[in-house]
């Protein structure tokens, strides 16, 4: 495959400028990528001043910067726009402002403070831009849309108007490294385009969904990302492809209004299975609320972490064992990463021997992922008695209340809920 | 001892504390999904917001003013474990 260290023109006067990384295998630790990925830089030229839109990763630097000489001399650079500031996009910005003292730097609102953390300086300049903000380099207009969390705050895209190119930053690219660089040239990479979504900007789907409200309307005639191929053969299909994957995987057939709870549980000798079966007989007591339960014991096998974006609350019950949860409920807590599950409802269960801490882990767990964990959880010493699995029940009912919005509302004096503290410590 | 209400809007549960009580003292005990940091005032994790009631918490102290601004936050937002209750109903985003 040619790998040439020449520029690439990509629409008259605009080159990608960017940077292969071809032996990279894991991207930020959670990502694998079977041929590396690219680090997207480009330059366009005005007939006022040029522009640099992104940089790449520091290791990389010297292949940027000798792309960048190919179309522009330093003193001709007028504008730097950084769509993004996470390192693998702004690790050439400190050089490359060192070389273009003149130019203009241009970033979302919320990328201030990276910008602080990442150029240690105190004498520091930039233009804070908004949607609708643009700049003129003469013939080249740069129109700035204000997209965040796809997938930090500071996420925004460029679109240059005279040429219909969005400078999309992370959204719609992918780690998949091809030096034929248009989508109609390259290898198969929808795989990686989809993968890239999966865990990068998944946990964000409301952010993606209002920034294809914004960018859909666009008569984009080329997406340029910060990552993988160029897209110049129908670009919008990759923007309808997001649509896709932004949009509920699910249906809740039981009706709009229904709000679901799903009940997960895992049991050493069947105590916790109790438990649970006894939550969900509580939650079913109240209308509206569909109530799910499932064995952890199969945790790796089923597709729990889908079921948990399109739900309402969960409740997790788990043995304690040697002073903690089990580690298939640690395995899907920590799977829980991948989605949006801030303001669910949350709760937990369990049995023990001893001690009985695994409850107040799952909750400090559950509260640590922003769920709403109102209801104390219900412990048991192994076998259950009839009265603790009424109290599970009323685990369940008023978990189902919390989620169809009919819990008694109260005054709880503050000396009510340190009682309740200590009868649960 | 006067009194405050402090209702978690996302809970939908009010509580009724002491005067003087600091936020982080009832969020931690309601289970409201509020994370904390170093509890000192000077990391910013714990900023919250308030929906209504300001006049009833405590004034900013300078250090909690300073954290607040270099997070960028509204006039709305406080840090859980600074801001105090002094009376009266206050309503939280939590």
């Amino acid at each position: 495959m040619n790998r040439s260290p020449d520029a690439i023109e990509i629409a008259p006067g605009t080159h990608w400028i960017g940077a292969l990384d071809p032996d990279l295998r894991e991207f930020d630790i959670i990502l694998k990528t079977a041929n590396g990925t690219t680090y997207n830089s480009y330059c366009v030229r005005g007939s006022d001043g040029v522009a640099v839109i992104d940089t790449v990763k520091a290791s990389h630097a010297d292949e940027f910067f000798k792309r960048l000489e190919q179309v522009a001399r330093y003193d001709e650079i007028s504008t730097i726009v950084l769509n993004h500031l996470e390192p693998d996009h702004s690790g050439a910005l400190p050089e490359l402002m060192r070389r273009a003292p003149q130019a203009k730097l241009y970033i979302s609102p919320k990328a201030q403070l990276m910008l602080k953390a990442l150029v240690k300086s105190t004498d520091l300049n930039f233009n804070i831009v908004k949607t609708g903000d643009t700049v003129d380099l003469g013939g080249r207009t740069l129109r700035f849309f204000n997209t965040p969390f796809l997938h930090w705050p500071d996420t925004q895209c460029t679109l240059v108007e005279e040429q219909s190119i969005l400078f999309s930053g992370d959204v719609f690219g992918c780690h998949f490294c091809d030096a034929r660089l248009f989508n109609d040239q390259v290898g198969d990479f929808r795989f990686s385009f989809d993968y890239y979504y999966a865990h990068i900007m998944r946990p964000f789907r409301e952010h993606v969904l209002d920034a294809l409200e914004l960018l859909e309307p666009l008569p984009l005639k080329l997406i340029a990302p910060a990552h993988g191929p160029v897209l110049r053969e129908a670009p919008h299909s990759y923007m309808q492809r997001y649509r896709q994957l932004a949009s509920p995987l699910l249906h809740n057939e039981v009706g709009a209004n229904n709000k679901s709870l799903l009940v997960f549980y895992i049991s050493s000798y069947g105590n916790t299975t109790l438990m649970a079966q006894a939550v969900v007989e509580g939650a079913e007591s109240i209308a509206g609320v569909r109530v799910s339960l499932y064995d952890l014991q199969v945790c790796s096998d089923l597709p729990f972490v889908d079921l948990i974006e399109e739900a309402d609350g969960l409740a997790i019950g788990s043995p304690t064992i040697n002073g903690d949860a089990v580690k298939p409920v640690w395995d899907l807590l920590s799977s829980l990463v991948a989605i949006k599950v801030s303001d669910k409802l949350g709760a937990a269960f369990g049995s023990y021997g001893w001690s009985g801490e695994a409850i107040n882990m799952i909750e400090d767990r559950l509260r640590g992922l922003k769920l709403r964990v109102p209801i104390k959880g219900v412990r048991a010493r192994l076998i259950p008695t009839e009265d603790e699995l009424d109290r599970c029940r009323d685990l369940g009912k008023q978990l189902a209340q919390h989620l169809t919005g009919t819990i008694e509302n109260r005054v709880i004096p503050m000396s009510e809920l340190l009682a309740q503290e200590q009868s649960h410590a | 001892m006067p009194k405050a209400n402090v209702t978690f809007e996302k809970l939908g549960i009010t509580i009724s504390v002491p005067a003087g009580t600091r936020l982080i003292e009832i969020s931690e005990k309601v289970g409201a999904s509020i994370t904390y940091g170093c509890r000192e005032g000077e990391c910013g994790t714990c900023m919250m917001k308030i929906r209504s009631g300001m006049e009833n918490m405590s004034e900013r102290s300078v250090l909690e003013d300073k954290v607040l601004q270099e997070n960028m936050a509204g006039s709305s937002d406080r840090l859980a474990c600074q801001a105090q209750v002094l009376g009266g109903d206050i309503t939280v985003k939590a």
